[in-house]
Order: C-alpha cells, then sequence, then structure tokens
C-alpha cells in the first residue's frame, strides 16, 4: 500500500479538507489560445468529527457538487490537502497518489449518495445485484455471506420483507425506494464517511421525510459521518450539526447549524436565509438584498484570504462586507 | 372581490387508458374572485396539473370531462369550439407551465416569440406597438430591454422563467394559472421570482392560480388553498385558517412533514405509504390506508368523500376531518 502517512493531531476528525482548490480549464473557441479558467471550487477548508454531518449550502453553480466529486476522488483536485481517517490504521491519512489497493481502501470507507434515484441505478440489474456490486467488487466475504448483507441492509434501510425486493428491477419501485437502494448499496459497505449529494430533492415532500430520518438513525446506528449536500436550508437544519456557507467556490460563513440560523453575520448567509419560504402564512420575511456582483468582485479580489473565528467555531470570511451590502 | 371571476363546479375528468380510467380530477368546485390568489397543493400525481390544463382544456386527446362547469366571467368555457377557445387562452387566461424556461424555440430570439403570440390575439397592433408593449413587460418582470434580442441559451434559468411570466401576461389575461414555476430553480431565484410575481399580480389585478407540492411558498402566495388528493380537494379554505387549524388528517400530514428554518426545531413526522393508484375505484375514504389516527368509521367501505364546513369559509371532508 502506498499511502503517505500524515497524522494530524485533532481529535476524531474523519476528514480534513485544508485550502481545496478545483479548478477547470475552459477556452474560450477552438482556436483561441487564451485557457480561459472556471475556479469552481478555490481554496476551502472544513473540517467533519467522527459522526457529525456538516452541511454544504449555497446556490446553484457555487461549487458543491464540485466539492463532493473532489473529495471522492472522481474528479482530481487541483491542489490542497484532504485527509481522511482510516480506520484500517487508525489515522489520518491523505489519498493523494494512491495506487489501486490503496483506492480500495479508499472507496471501503468513503461513499456518495446521488441526487437521482432513476439515474443511478442501473436499470438492467436486479435489487440484490445492485447492492451487492460493492461487495463483489472488494471481494468481502463469501458468496452467502454477501446475500446475507443484502438482506440485512435492506431490513435495515426500511424495504421489508427484504425478499420481496431482492428480485425486483429499478422500475419496478417507486422514488422513494429506489433511494433507500441507493443509500442501502452505500452502506452496505460499513463506510465512515458519505458524501450526499441533494439525496432528497428529487422526492415527493412526503416521502423527503421518511429519508432523511433513514439516514440520520443510520448515522447514529453505524457510526457514519455525512456531507450533507443541499440548497435547501430548511432541509440542512433538520440533517445537520454544522453547517457552511458556500459562495462562488469560497466558503463564507461556517458555523454549528442553529447559530448560524439565528445569528447569521455573512452578509450572503443573510441574504440566502431571507430567501427561504416560511411555510406559515401569517409571517412576512424580510427582505435582504445584497449586490452578487459586487461580492464575486471582492472574492476573486482576495484569493488567499482566511475565515476567523467570531467566536464558539463560528468562522467567517474576512473581506470587507459593507461593499455589497444594500439597505432595504 | 364579491363576483367570482372564475368559478368551478363539480368538475370531473378522467384519461382512458388501456388499462382502464385514470380519475384525475374528481368532482371539483372551488371559486376564484378577482385579484385573488388560490392555491393548489398535494403530492405528485395528486391531479394539480390534470385541473390546470382541463381549466384551459389543453388536456390530452384521451382524456374525458364526464361532469361539471368552468365559467370564467360567468360563461361557460366547457363545450367551446376550438376557435372560440383559443380567445379565451391567453385573452383570459393564461398559464405558466412547470419547467415552461426550457420550452422556448431555441433558434428564434425572445422576443419574437412573444411577439407571434401578440400578433395572434392582437392583428391590428403594429409591430412597434408589441415591442413597446414587451419592454414594458419586461420591465414589469424585472429584465433588461435588449433580452428581446436574445436567443434563449444566453439567458440563464431564472431569465428564461421572468420571460415565460413576460409571455403568459403578454395578452392581458384576467387570470394567471402558475403551475410550479419555481420548482426547476434555485433557492434565491425562486425569491425574486415569486417577488415579481406577487409584484405584478398588484400591479395589474390579476387573479393567480398557484400550483405547486410546496407548501411554504403556498403559504406566502395565496390567500385561499385547495389540499388534493387523490384527484379530490379534500380541504380548502382560507390560506390562514387552513395552516392555523389544519382539519384533514392528510393537511395535518403534509404540514408536519414540512422543515421551517423558524420556530422551535420539531421532529418532522413522514407520511408513510403511497397515494392510491386512480385507475382503480376507491371505495371508502382514499386517505384511510395512510391516515396515522384513523378511526372506525375510516376504515367503513361505504364512506363517501363528502365537503362539510368546519369554519368560516373553510371546508373539509367530512371522514378524515375528524382524524386530527
Amino acid at each position: 500500500m502506498n499511502v503517505a502517512q500524515v497524522v494530524f493531531s485533532m481529535e476524531n476528525n474523519i476528514l480534513e479538507v485544508r485550502n481545496l482548490v478545483k479548478h477547470f480549464e475552459v477556452s474560450k473557441s477552438l482556436l483561441s489560445r487564451n485557457k480561459k479558467i472556471v475556479k469552481a471550487v478555490d481554496g476551502i477548508s472544513f473540517d467533519i468529527k467522527a459522526g457529525e454531518t456538516l452541511g454544504l449550502v449555497g446556490q446553484s453553480g457555487c461549487g458543491k457538487t464540485t466539492t463532493a466529486r473532489s473529495l471522492c476522488l472522481l474528479d482530481p483536485k487541483t491542489s490542497g490537502n484532504v485527509n481522511f481517517y482510516n480506520p484500517e490504521t487508525n489515522s489520518m491519512e491523505s489519498f493523494d497518489n494512491i495506487d489501486e489497493e490503496g483506492l480500495k481502501v479508499f472507496r471501503r470507507n468513503i461513499q456518495m449518495i446521488f441526487q437521482d434515484p432513476y439515474e443511478s441505478l442501473n436499470p438492467r440489474w436486479t435489487i440484490k445485484d445492485i447492492i451487492k456490486e460493492p461487495l463483489d467488487i472488494h471481494n468481502i466475504g463469501s458468496l452467502s455471506e454477501r446475500e446475507e448483507a443484502v438482506i440485512e441492509i435492506l431490513r435495515t434501510v426500511g424495504l421489508t420483507p427484504p425478499e420481496n425486493y431482492l428480485g425486483r428491477y429499478p422500475h419496478e419501485i417507486s422514488g422513494g425506494q429506489r433511494q433507500r437502494v441507493s443509500i442501502a448499496r452505500t452502506l452496505v459497505m460499513k463506510p465512515k464517511f458519505v458524501v450526499c449529494d441533494e439525496p432528497t430533492s428529487m422526492l415527493d415532500v412526503s416521502i423527503r421525510i421518511s429519508i432523511m430520518d433513514l439516514m440520520l438513525n443510520l448515522a447514529k446506528e453505524l457510526d457514519v459521518s455525512y456531507l450533507y449536500i443541499t440548497h435547501d436550508l430548511a432541509v440542512a437544519r433538520y440533517m445537520c450539526n454544522r453547517i457552511a456557507v458556500m459562495f462562488n467556490g469560497k466558503i463564507v460563513e461556517i458555523a454549528e447549524t442553529e447559530e448560524l440560523l439565528q445569528n447569521p453575520i455573512h452578509p450572503y448567509t443573510k441574504r440566502l436565509i431571507s430567501s427561504i419560504p416560511i411555510p406559515d402564512p401569517s409571517f412576512k420575511r424580510d427582505q435582504y438584498q445584497i449586490d452578487f456582483d459586487q461580492l464575486d468582485n471582492i472574492i476573486s479580489k482576495n484569493p488567499d484570504e482566511k475565515m476567523v473565528d467570531v467566536g464558539g467555531g463560528h468562522f467567517i470570511a474576512t473581506h470587507d462586507t459593507k461593499e455589497f451590502f444594500i439597505d432595504s | 372581490m364579491s363576483t367570482p371571476l372564475l368559478e368551478v363546479e363539480n368538475l370531473s375528468m378522467h384519461y382512458d387508458t388501456l388499462e382502464g380510467n385514470v380519475d384525475a380530477v374528481k368532482n371539483i368546485s372551488f371559486t376564484v374572485n378577482s385579484g385573488e390568489s388560490f392555491g393548489l397543493v398535494g403530492e405528485s400525481g395528486c391531479g394539480k396539473t390534470s385541473v390546470a390544463m382541463t381549466l384551459l382544456q389543453l388536456q390530452p386527446e384521451n382524456s374525458v370531462i364526464t361532469q361539471g362547469s368552468i365559467k370564467l366571467d360567468g360563461k361557460e368555457l366547457i363545450g367551446l369550439s376550438e376557435n372560440d377557445l383559443r380567445k379565451v387562452r391567453w385573452d383570459s387566461i393564461s398559464i405558466v407551465f412547470q419547467g415552461a424556461m426550457n420550452a422556448w424555440n431555441p433558434v428564434i430570439k425572445i422576443g419574437e416569440q412573444i411577439r407571434e403570440a401578440m400578433r395572434e390575439h392582437y392583428p391590428e397592433n403594429t409591430k412597434q406597438e408589441n415591442i413597446n408593449k414587451i419592454i414594458e413587460l419586461f420591465r414589469m418582470v424585472g429584465l433588461d430591454e435588449s433580452i428581446t434580442d436574445r436567443y434563449p441559451h444566453e439567458l440563464s434559468g431564472g431569465m428564461k422563467q421572468r420571460a415565460v411570466i413576460a409571455l403568459a401576461l403578454s395578452c392581458d389575461p384576467k387570470v394567471i394559472i402558475a403551475d410550479e414555476p419555481t420548482t426547476a430553480l434555485d433557492v434565491v431565484i425562486q425569491d425574486q421570482i415569486l417577488n415579481e410575481i406577487k409584484k405584478v399580480q398588484d400591479l395589474l389585478g390579476l387573479s393567480l392560480i398557484y400550483i405547486s407540492h410546496d407548501i411554504a411558498v403556498i403559504a406566502e402566495m395565496t390567500d385561499k388553498i385547495a389540499v388534493m388528493y387523490a384527484g379530490s380537494i379534500v380541504e380548502i379554505g382560507p390560506t390562514k385558517d387552513v395552516f392555523k387549524t389544519p382539519k384533514h388528517s392528510y393537511t395535518r400530514a403534509l404540514l408536519d412533514s414540512t422543515p421551517s428554518i423558524r420556530g422551535e426545531k420539531k421532529k418532522l413526522r413522514s407520511l408513510d405509504g403511497e397515494p392510491p393508484s386512480l385507475i382503480n375505484e376507491i371505495t371508502g375514504c382514499s386517505f384511510s390506508p395512510r391516515c396515522p389516527t384513523p378511526t372506525e368509521k375510516c376504515k367503513n367501505q361505504s364512506v363517501e368523500m363528502n365537503l362539510i364546513k368546519v369554519g368560516e369559509n373553510h371546508f373539509a371532508d367530512e371522514c378524515c376531518s375528524g382524524c386530527v
């Protein structure tokens, strides 16, 4: 195994991200020599503790999914340090430049749940094949043990009796059940850390809560940590211990969930909070406006800025926020 | 606000399919006053969009309206010839479809596409009059006038959706149906579009029928709501009353399953099970299999769907109004 060992002193962290950068090169036209760089993720840092759920919220295109894909080694990062806890060696390790063997260790412990349960399951495979695949790839247990594991995990995610689901195909079950299958496939590996990319945004309201509850229960039961990506702060509040707010590739504020919602400091966080509809007709939301272009300007002018702790683990970006604040 | 602008009475519609009749709209009645916002809320497949399509009689060919009437300004719409309907659509009632922003023709400029609709309905207008009108509408929905000369692919999702709203306003309708107009947009853009719709509605005194599965959006946008389940309206009343004192256990369940960023963080309740298939005849209360607190009465197969008065202008299905 060729895994560079970096021991961090932090206690019980499952993930440590320092200055993660992911740039994409796009050329303006076929013949143009000037390469344009899209800074999808531009130097973000955060930790996730064991058993914790960190929410990553922001508008579409702010770099949430790119962050997820970089963390999961689906897209190689441009620069920065990412360290995961490796339960097999009981230490924090960087998985940069790993060989095939190292990648297998990585994939056993870090998994991902995708947004669309209609597109992320192979339509020609039965539920049993879909859930068993990771066990086959990692060669875990004997054939009969694998089948038992599949039945066990189906029961855990609430698809009971499991025998009724084993032989079915994805098109034969509903959207909520499909997302349960996705979760089963992810958790059958008993990962320590799961990246969830909007796992409930495609589901109907009534089903959404049961999937969210299932994930919360499984986190406790199986001791999993989540990075939970969503654009909906109400969902993030329900799911997450802490929330990081992202804007144009940067994290602008990060705090405990209730602290962030009660005492938001960064104007972008305030804008995001003020745009969430409240299910109470007698409540009138504040209209909070900011100048997004100005904010973008300031952020791109200060590429190396640091986050400061304003107390109790509440971090905000240090740039001057007066310039893009519109008093309303 | 006294005489209803739109009156729907006992409307029923089914789709004729190979597997049998799908009863998508069952005996629905509601009224919308001039300048009022009316919300239709429910899970996917409960018949919300079918109601919208039936109002405009744009439903697919395999659908059959079996009973009921739709009156706009006292004039019956059911049974009108296609020619007469063309005058009602867009002139009187227009619609913003779900995902309408993706329905722009990619090779025609936005302004030209809106003018096409206006030419059809106002053949007497000059080109310049139409262009001026479009620019005025664009200002109203917060778009720059230069957008008229842009192609759809040059615009962001939010801009395209604003242009769709301008298109829906182009022939001065009295009623706008908005069918999940913000579902594909992110929260900040959604907030802007909702504000735009509210502003335009106030400015022009329009009636709005707002269809959504998102009960938080409905709470903010409407004066009156109807909760739909399995093709029927199970509760209808002033939005404030329905949210404050929901009478039907399905409404209760919808409210209990909606997370909010305000107030105490509460344990949300999921609604187990799935809505019934609309192909089979449903006997008894359609919600009883999923009702969290069913009574003996609910299990009785002979109960009929029946809206009873539960408050001022507030009605709920008799069976489940006792279950909350």
